[in-house]
């Protein structure tokens, strides 16, 4: 077992003996702990906004009529809310746990580009302050949905769409950075011996993720900079008065749209292929098909975006390709589930929380990637199409899907971070609280939309009233249910029971050969991996 | 077929689960519909509903009879296994199989939903902030539709109607019997024209002419209501759909009707109305067509939409009250109301304007003057 | 970019530097492929008539008339929001042979009082019918200026190539007319 040690320090640019004093250490660091460590806490305060919105729309939504806000408001909270989780919580989230992680998977001593990491994560708190900041201002929020079609979000937009823009474009500097980070500190820093084929799923769940972000980010950054220069500058990228088109911005945007869907799911993929075996005592079944799987998915992703676009009038020939290639999807991704329960099968399976949430996540994702079979058949698409039927599948391949994985994830690594085992009693109440609340909130989704509710609306026929009751008792379950989360994350930073080096029986791979809590510095002299 | 057996099958088998929620008047289900397509799509939705639901019960069960069985505290003791290429190749073949199963029904449905020749009606339906219009094409028969919930439904000062919310003065009246064919287009934002028991959903696109078409069986007369399906601002949960299916007689009636409306329409405006008279026409016009965006008591909405009451252009100069309602302004959210209100009704809700809420002008507006300022 | 990064791994050989610049020139790439979708698109519309755009001025050229084919042609007219301009197809529909040469007229009318340039943009219905529709001229091809209380008829004379699919037998031809004033050349 090769054991690291935490009293030498390759850094020149600050403290030798471990970090710094004070609230310069979190400003200057450049430690890929406590950039993780920033990145987690910085998307938990956004889960909390974002989730205080979602509760908003889900008050206005528990009865019909207009009760509690404004048409105008609601619209704003469902745009700030689909932004805030997207670009706040979920991906910051992991990229914080990838911080955290990718250099103790491979036995890299930081990310390869530690300053450049520093300015990643500092970006983001201004980009989203701007974005909130328009909630103050007179003109409002953007209000115009996360998905911002044109003209309503240019020739109709209001004045704090040019903050949007600006917001979007520092988010999109900070993801490609980071993305750009994890790439370069793979494809380097790993230990000797830590061949492509021998890195933990999570490392290549990411490494296929950042390839994904380096891709289509900045696709999302022109589309925005295309807006702005339509506001401002008068261009008509997609304003039909001056010769542009409306539609080439949904082209454009779903581009971007459709592999960010997988940005935001993949590494939740990788989180949980590293927790079934650990907790299954087996090693994960077909570790290269995984691998293949995910890149298949990615691939994928690039020519299925007009999925999105089935009733904007596409032509036959183009409806049927989008079609089909949706479908494929299916395939590499029944092969990722099917492995996951072969994992499973004949193991000697133990169900701790990081376990519970983990399972959540093949039940619940499997579910959302149900109905998303359902959505690829493009003439059912035109009924399901921007319904509750819609909101329902995202919201369970997003909320059960990628947020269980990274609160799986953080379960199961807390005890390496921390050095404690979290109270298991507790971790239980949380997972059950949120597995009951999730499913009260968006399973009763699936029926209003298929019996005809449009998403977006801040009001809704009588018809709709008994579901959207039951679905807003859920989402107050689940929110509250957050608060126990929060308190088992500070009881176990403060004390618990001590952890050990392998925290977890089945555990396996270098982050697990390195002292609980994980020193400051680690790696410093490479593992060597057989 | 093998999927039909197999629907029957589930049928039976998991029938537990629907049963209790027919009995409560849920509704849990995609309507089946009244047009061939939309129960096509009805049973293509249906068919992959239970394909999911099976694959469901076996990966499912799979994973439970894991859960329960290899769980160490049952002493279970992990092999070692971690590799099966027959399994792989297995897990996508089949897969592979089912989805094509899937592709070929669904591709046939969709090119049966392309095909849009041969229409007996053309209906020309463009989306506004927020509100549709409908012009038949050939028969010079247009109007607008506006939702008439009153606002007093949506604030909970009134008891909500068993319409709330998908209610409309003017319904788009269309024969049964015959290929009514929709021209989708906008006038503004992008909007999106949804009746779910007829499964037309097409974006309503500014610049951009979308088509769907329907063909409503004889003996399917009645009322079906839809609503905008893409986010279009801020009332885009207040612009309903009504749609009425009535026999190709009753059609012919009504569309008669419709052009002895408008001339009866026009013959109206030479005629005198009193200032009451117009005060409580223009109240029902105000509140249909402008309380939207300027609000029920003229109070306006957030910066975008203006204040009316106490406004200057309500209070002092009435030409260019009278132009900005029959042109519009260019650049704001202002529609040009000529097309959409008659004379009459211009006349009404610009005096209601300037006497309601203390804009107390005393002034009265004829429908002569609109139509004079109309030249 | 940054001279602090640690020293790269000795046996992997790269040097993490190279990689991060490949990427972040990956990355501006793809910000201009971003771009390069509006001119791309533009071409794809073209050549596949998605979307139902009809292309630029052709030239005329006689060709074989398809007479055992008659096709009806309808007109619509849309005014987007903020346009106050009179505007409206002189016929409804015509009937034409598929290859025959046809002339058309609209009317516009500006009845504010300030000068105002429109700009109608075409669209086809069916879509698999755009790339069939051929225009020597039209109203649609350029801005449209017209001064306060001025009316003018505006032609538009276009056939229908004789290989439009033999199932379509009514072809849609929409403008939609608007105020292009922010764009005025």
């Amino acid at each position: 077992m090769t054991t690291a040690t935490a009293s030498h320090d390759n850094h020149d640019d600050h403290g030798h003996h471990g970090p710094a004093k004070g609230i310069m250490r979190w400003v200057l660091t450049t430690n890929h702990k406590d950039i993780g460590t920033m990145y987690l806490w910085f998307s938990l305060t956004m889960l909390f906004i974002g989730g205080t919105m979602a509760l908003i729309i889900r008050s206005e939504l528990f009865q019909p009529g207009m009760q509690l806000i404004e048409p105008e408001f609601f619209n704003q909270m469902t745009t700030m809310h689909g932004l805030i989780m997207v670009f706040g919580a979920i991906m910051p989230a992991f990229v914080g746990l990838a911080n955290w992680m990718v250099p103790l998977m491979i036995g890299a001593p930081d990310m390869a580009l530690p300053r450049m990491n520093n300015w990643s994560f500092w970006i983001l708190p201004f980009a989203f302050g701007m974005l909130l900041f328009t909630l103050f201002t007179e003109a409002g929020a953007p209000n115009f949905g996360w998905t911002f079609y044109a003209p309503l979000s240019t020739t109709y937009a209001p004045s704090s769409v040019t903050y949007f823009i600006f917001g979007v474009h520092m988010m999109g500097i900070s993801s490609i950075m980071g993305a750009i980070n994890i790439i370069v500190t793979i494809l380097n820093l790993r230990a000797p011996g830590m061949t492509l084929m021998k890195m933990p799923l999570f490392v290549w769940t990411w490494f296929i993720t950042a390839y994904l972000l380096v891709a289509v980010m900045p696709v999302l950054a022109g589309v925005v900079t295309m807006m702005l220069m339509d506001i401002h500058y008068g261009t008509a990228f997609f304003d039909a008065a001056g010769g542009g088109d409306p539609v080439l911005f949904q082209h454009v945007f779903w581009f971007f749209g459709h592999p960010e869907v997988y940005i935001m799911i993949l590494p939740a993929f990788g989180i949980v292929s590293q927790i079934i075996p650990t907790f299954a005592r087996k090693p994960l079944f077909g570790y290269a098909s995984m691998v293949y799987a995910t890149s298949s998915i990615a691939f994928l992703s690039f020519i299925v975006w007009a999925h999105h676009m089935f009733t904007v009038g596409l032509p036959l020939q183009t409806e049927l390709f989008f079609m089909y290639a949706t479908m494929l999807i299916a395939i590499p991704t029944g092969v990722k589930v099917f492995n996951w329960v072969s994992t499973m099968f004949r193991g000697s399976m133990t169900f701790e929380t990081p376990m519970l949430f983990a399972l959540a996540f093949v039940v619940l994702f499997t579910i959302g990637g149900f109905s998303g079979l359902m959505l690829s058949i493009a003439p059912a698409d035109f009924q399901y199409h921007d319904t509750y039927f819609v909101v329902a599948h995202f919201h369970y391949v997003l909320v059960p899907g990628a947020l269980f994985g990274i609160i799986a994830g953080v379960y199961y690594w807390l005890p390496k971070w921390t050095g404690h085992y979290i109270n298991e009693n507790l971790g239980k109440f949380h997972f059950w609280m949120s597995f009951i609340g999730v499913n009260v909130t968006f399973f009763p989704m699936h029926f209003i939309g298929l019996a005809g509710m449009p998403r977006r609306i801040p009001d809704y026929a009588l018809q709709f009233a008994d579901f959207n009751a039951i679905a807003t008792v859920g989402a107050f379950i689940f929110g509250f249910s957050q608060l126990i989360f929060l308190f088992v994350l500070i009881k176990t930073i403060r004390g618990g029971e001590k952890a050990t080096d392998q925290v977890w029986e089945g555990a396996e791979g270098l982050e697990w050969t390195i002292p609980s809590p994980a020193p400051y510095h680690t790696f410093a002299e490479p593992p060597h991996v057989k | 077929m093998l999927f039909r057996t197999w629907q029957r099958l589930s049928s039976v088998v998991l029938g537990l689960v629907s049963a209790p929620a027919a009995m409560a008047d849920w509704e849990l289900n995609m309507p089946q519909g009244i047009t061939e397509v939309s129960q096509s799509i009805y049973e293509l939705h249906m068919l992959i509903f239970w394909i999911c639901v099976w694959i469901g019960v076996v990966v499912f069960g799979v994973m439970f009879y894991s859960i329960f069985k290899h769980r160490k505290s049952k002493g279970a003791v992990a092999s070692k296994f971690h590799e099966s290429l027959t399994l792989e190749i297995l897990w996508t073949a089949l897969p592979t199989v089912i989805l094509i199963a899937m592709a070929v029904p669904a591709t046939t449905v969709l090119i049966q939903m392309y095909d849009t020749t041969n229409s007996d009606v053309d209906i020309k339906i463009t989306g506004y902030q927020w509100k549709w219009e409908y012009n038949y094409l050939g028969e010079d028969v247009g109007f607008f539709s506006n939702l008439t919930t009153p606002e007093d439904e949506i604030y909970n000062l009134a008891e909500k109607n068993e319409n709330y919310l998908l209610e409309v003065d003017k319904h788009v009246v269309v024969p049964t019997g015959q290929k009514v064919r929709f021209l989708i287009t906008s006038n503004d934002v992008i909007h999106a024209w949804w009746v779910p028991e007829i499964a037309v959903k097409k974006d309503a696109i500014p610049g951009y002419i979308n088509e769907s078409w329907a063909f409503i069986p004889e003996g399917e007369e009645g009322i079906y209501r839809g609503q905008c399906a893409e986010l279009c601002g801020v009332n885009h949960g207040f612009m309903p759909i009504v749609l009425e299916a009535v026999t190709g007689d009753e059609y012919q009636v009504w569309l008669e009707e419709q052009r002895a409306g408008k001339i009866a329409e026009a013959q109206a405006a030479l005629g005198d109305f009193s200032y009451d008279e117009l005060m409580v026409k223009g109240a029902d016009v105000y509140a249909r067509s402008c309380a939207a965006c300027h609000g029920g008591e003229g109070q306006g909405l957030g910066s975008v939409f203006p204040a009316l009451a106490g406004s200057d252009i309500a209070l002092n100069d009435m030409a260019a009250h009278i132009d900005i309602v029959l042109n519009g302004k260019p650049g704001t959210a202002m529609q040009a109301y000529a097309t959409q209100l008659s004379d009459v009704d211009m006349a009404a809700v610009i005096t209601f304007e300037r006497n309601a809420w203390g804009n107390d002008t005393g002034e009265t507006v004829t429908p002569k003057m609109i139509t004079d300022a109309k030249k | 970019m940054n001279s602090n990064s640690p020293q790269p791994d000795e046996q992997s050989g790269h040097k993490p530097n190279n990689t991060a610049l490949k990427l972040v020139i990956a990355a501006v790439a793809m910000f201009g492929f971003g771009f390069a979708l509006v001119p791309l698109y533009d071409i794809f519309c073209e050549i596949t008539g998605i979307n139902g755009k009809t292309g630029g001025p052709v030239e005329r050229v006689e060709q074989w008339v398809d007479t055992s084919r008659t096709i009806t042609v309808q007109f619509i007219t849309t005014n987007n929001a903020g346009m106050p301009w009179e505007f409206e197809a002189l016929q409804e529909e015509v009937e034409m042979h598929p290859g025959a040469w046809t002339q058309v007229k609209f009317w516009a009318l500006n009845p504010t009082e300030n000068d105002m340039v429109g700009q109608a943009v075409p669209s086809v219905s069916p879509s698999e019918a755009a790339e069939h529709v051929q225009k020597t001229e039209c109203f649609c091809f350029d801005q449209q200026t017209l001064k306060a209380g001025e009316g003018r008829e505006m032609p538009l004379i276009f056939s229908l190539s004789p290989e439009i699919p033999s199932h379509v037998k009514k072809v849609t031809m929409s403008y939609t007319l608007f105020d292009a004033g922010a764009f005025a050349k």
